[in-house]
């Protein structure tokens, strides 16, 4: 049996804090409030009255907390139209200390509104007046400590950032994130991530603007947050169906010990493969190979130097466009060897379990049909083997940029330069 | 180029990086004084550097023109020549006193890269453009005789070189920084995958052009606050007194790629 407790004229309500607003430790009743807002651009919050102790059966009734301004008319100069300040979204942000916060939007700028309350005042000035005027320093005569006395209550609302710019279109719906830190913004083709405390860029993270608008046959409708997963957001469609996005980042920190003008560079990744089983991804740059657990987005899991020799180099290899190269990766079936491409044509082969790697070289003169491939080394001075490589005499040109393994059985497939190789391995022709 | 002599050139560099920035690294923490002194240690560490900083611009340039640059490669470019450009802000070398007393033959070698970073049109006009900057105030005439191999040399000058052996005054240099930074920035804004705003509005028709680099630039730039051309052509040519030396000629520099962009 539902009572009414409140009634008015609203476009927009926000009831997330009506249905999970718990009782914080901040105070001892429940606070609910209630956020609305309507076409002219003005927030009304409600407030539950507390539950009267006399009558606990009647509920508290919802009453005007404050209301606010939120958004004003304006002009679009450069279309000619006028963007109005009907407010579409209100999104509580989830409360941090004693004061609320919550974001309202119309159809092209997001504002965070933090709201506070004030109920006490301090009284018994020494040097001022109840109104505040200085007083008369010789009718002074004992000195007293303020008090805090209770007063009626005040609620100040202020405006804390404003984002404007973000959307050419409308936008429909806002979500903040479960990380407190950052909310997303969605309009009819777009979806914006932003920082909670920065206004003026915003990262697109979905677009499904078609190159030629004619071919237009679908809209995003309402995009939100997973509620405990800050990496997992979900959008609708016009067309009735619903994405599941995963924003998670993989990033490992710079070591500033090692940058130089060519870090960037030499980090850029040039191929990326997910393991056989799905739980790890490998990446190549310019010297490494790095495998990466789906699990862990702070850093690889393991780190394999390709041809770490080169790294005095970097400048030479800038010169002649080499550190460009974009070599590939490739996992064996079982995901227990990594292989990759290097110069000279030689490539790599790492087994992540025996931490052994081998250099083997893909010619026509080093592997007659059927023979068996001999390990190649290349030397960086010191002691020099018979057949080792010095680091001056590789050929650069010689690259080997594409590289694959089968998917079950030790074949493997080196393209260098204008001819094909396929390796077998005789020993253990099968996985393991 | 003789290939010797740029591959010693760049296997000077090789050494000269790795020392050269673990040292800077190193001194990282002191104040400017102590980190010129770590740099001076090593004398031609700026030059090399310069040496970088050309280098790269002349990358830029010439994979512009070709009929499809390689995004990839131009993004990683162009953030080294930013990369580059801090550092000479942070360690000083940006504001740079005038450098006339290196004479006849610094003034070949600006003139010889002048004519690469110059564009057709501007050749024609007999239009005068500062070449590759002297930033370095350790520049010796042996050591642009190793740049000036690199580039190729051309004998024939424009007149209005003169204006170019003038003495260029640094003029405001915190401002022309800024202003060259901000070309900069909006260079490689374009660069970047910004969020749209309402100008895209007038170019939905081709919004694939976002990733192509000639629409971007003149499509987007109407829209920042300093429309890149203002900026840039605010600088193109040199007056006879108020002229910063070093920062116009990397803003020139910018300029001619942002025409090469422009027109191709």
């Amino acid at each position: 049996n539902f009572i009414r407790l409140a009634s008015a004229h609203l476009t927009s309500v926000s009831r997330s804090l009506w249905m999970a607003f718990l009782p914080s430790s901040v105070s001892t009743e429940p606070h609910k409030l209630l956020a609305t807002g309507d076409k002219g651009g003005r927030v009304v919050i409600f407030q539950r009255e507390p539950e009267s102790k006399n009558e606990p059966y009647n509920q508290g009734e919802y009453n005007v907390y404050s209301t606010f301004q939120s958004h004003e008319p304006e002009f679009d100069y450069l279309k000619s139209l006028e963007i109005e300040e009907k407010i579409k979204k209100i999104q509580w942000l989830p409360q941090q200390n004693a004061a609320h916060s919550l974001l309202s939007t119309n159809d092209k700028t997001i504002k965070l509104w933090k709201i506070t309350e004030r109920d006490k005042r301090p009284e018994g000035y020494n040097l001022k007046d109840e109104e505040g005027k200085l007083k008369d320093l010789s009718t002074v005569t004992s000195l007293q400590v303020p008090v805090l006395k209770p007063m009626d209550l005040m609620v100040e609302v202020t405006p804390r950032r404003i984002s404007a710019n973000g959307h050419t279109y409308h936008v429909n719906s806002i979500s903040v994130n479960s990380d407190c830190e950052t909310y997303m913004s969605a309009d009819d083709l777009r979806i914006n991530l932003w920082h909670l405390a920065i206004t003026d860029r915003s990262f697109n993270i979905v677009g499904i603007k078609p190159a030629n608008m004619e071919d237009l046959t679908e809209v995003i409708t309402a995009s939100e947050f997973h509620p405990h997963h800050c990496n997992l957001f979900v959008y609708n469609s016009s067309k009735g169906s619903l994405r599941l996005c995963d924003m998670r980042l993989y990033e490992e920190p710079e070591d500033p010990s090692n940058r130089s003008f060519f870090s960037e560079i030499i980090s850029s990744v040039s191929d990326v493969k997910f393991s056989h089983s799905g739980r790890y991804m490998l990446t190549r740059d310019y010297l490494t190979v790095k495998v990466w657990d789906l699990n862990m987005e702070t850093k690889p899991v393991e780190t394999y130097q390709v041809h770490d020799y080169l790294r005095n180099k970097l400048c030479s290899l800038y010169e002649n466009d080499c550190i460009f190269d974009k070599f590939e990766c490739a996992w064996n079936g079982s995901d227990s060897v990594i292989m990759t491409g290097v110069y000279n044509n030689f490539f790599r082969m790492f087994d992540r379990n025996t931490k052994r790697d081998v250099t083997l070289e893909a010619s026509r003169e080093s592997s007659k049909r059927r023979a068996i491939l001999k390990p190649r080394r290349v030397c960086v001075g010191g002691k020099r083997r018979k057949d080792d490589i010095s680091v001056d005499s590789l050929d650069f040109t010689k690259k080997i940029l594409h590289t694959a393994w089968h998917p079950t059985e030790n074949i493997i497939a080196i393209a260098a330069t204008n001819n094909l190789y396929i390796f077998q391995d005789k020993v253990n022709s099968e996985m393991h | 180029m003789g290939e010797e002599e740029g591959l010693h050139q760049t296997q000077l560099l090789d050494t000269m990086f790795v020392r050269g920035l673990k040292r800077k690294c190193f001194d990282g923490e002191e104040d400017i004084e102590g980190t010129l002194a770590g740099i001076k240690a090593i004398p031609s560490y700026n030059l090399q550097r310069q040496s970088l900083l050309d280098m790269s611009l002349v990358k830029l340039q010439l994979c512009h023109m070709l009929v499809e640059p390689n995004l990839c490669r131009s993004v990683l470019i162009a953030n080294t020549v930013r990369q580059i450009q801090e550092e000479m802000t942070q360690d000083g070398t940006w504001q740079m006193i005038n450098t006339q007393s290196t004479g006849q033959a610094s003034l070949d070698r600006l003139v010889s890269t002048d004519i690469l970073c110059r564009s057709s049109r501007e050749q024609a006009e007999g239009k005068h453009v500062p070449g590759y900057s002297t930033f370095n105030k350790d520049f010796e005439g042996d050591q642009a005789q190793d740049s000036s191999e690199t580039m190729s040399t051309v004998s024939s000058v424009q007149a209005p070189r003169n204006l170019q052996s003038n003495v260029w005054e640094m003029e405001n240099p915190q401002e022309n920084k800024g202003n060259f930074q901000k070309s900069l920035d909006q260079i490689f804004e374009t660069l970047e995958n910004k969020s749209p705003n309402s100008v895209e509005d007038l170019f939905s028709e081709v919004d694939n052009s976002y990733y192509d680099l000639d629409t971007m630039l003149t499509g987007m730039m109407s829209n920042t606050k300093m429309g890149h051309c203002d900026g840039l052509e605010t600088f193109s040519s040199p007056t006879a007194t108020a002229s910063n030396s070093n920062c116009k000629s990397d803003l020139n520099e910018l300029d001619h790629i942002v025409e090469i962009l422009v027109e191709s």
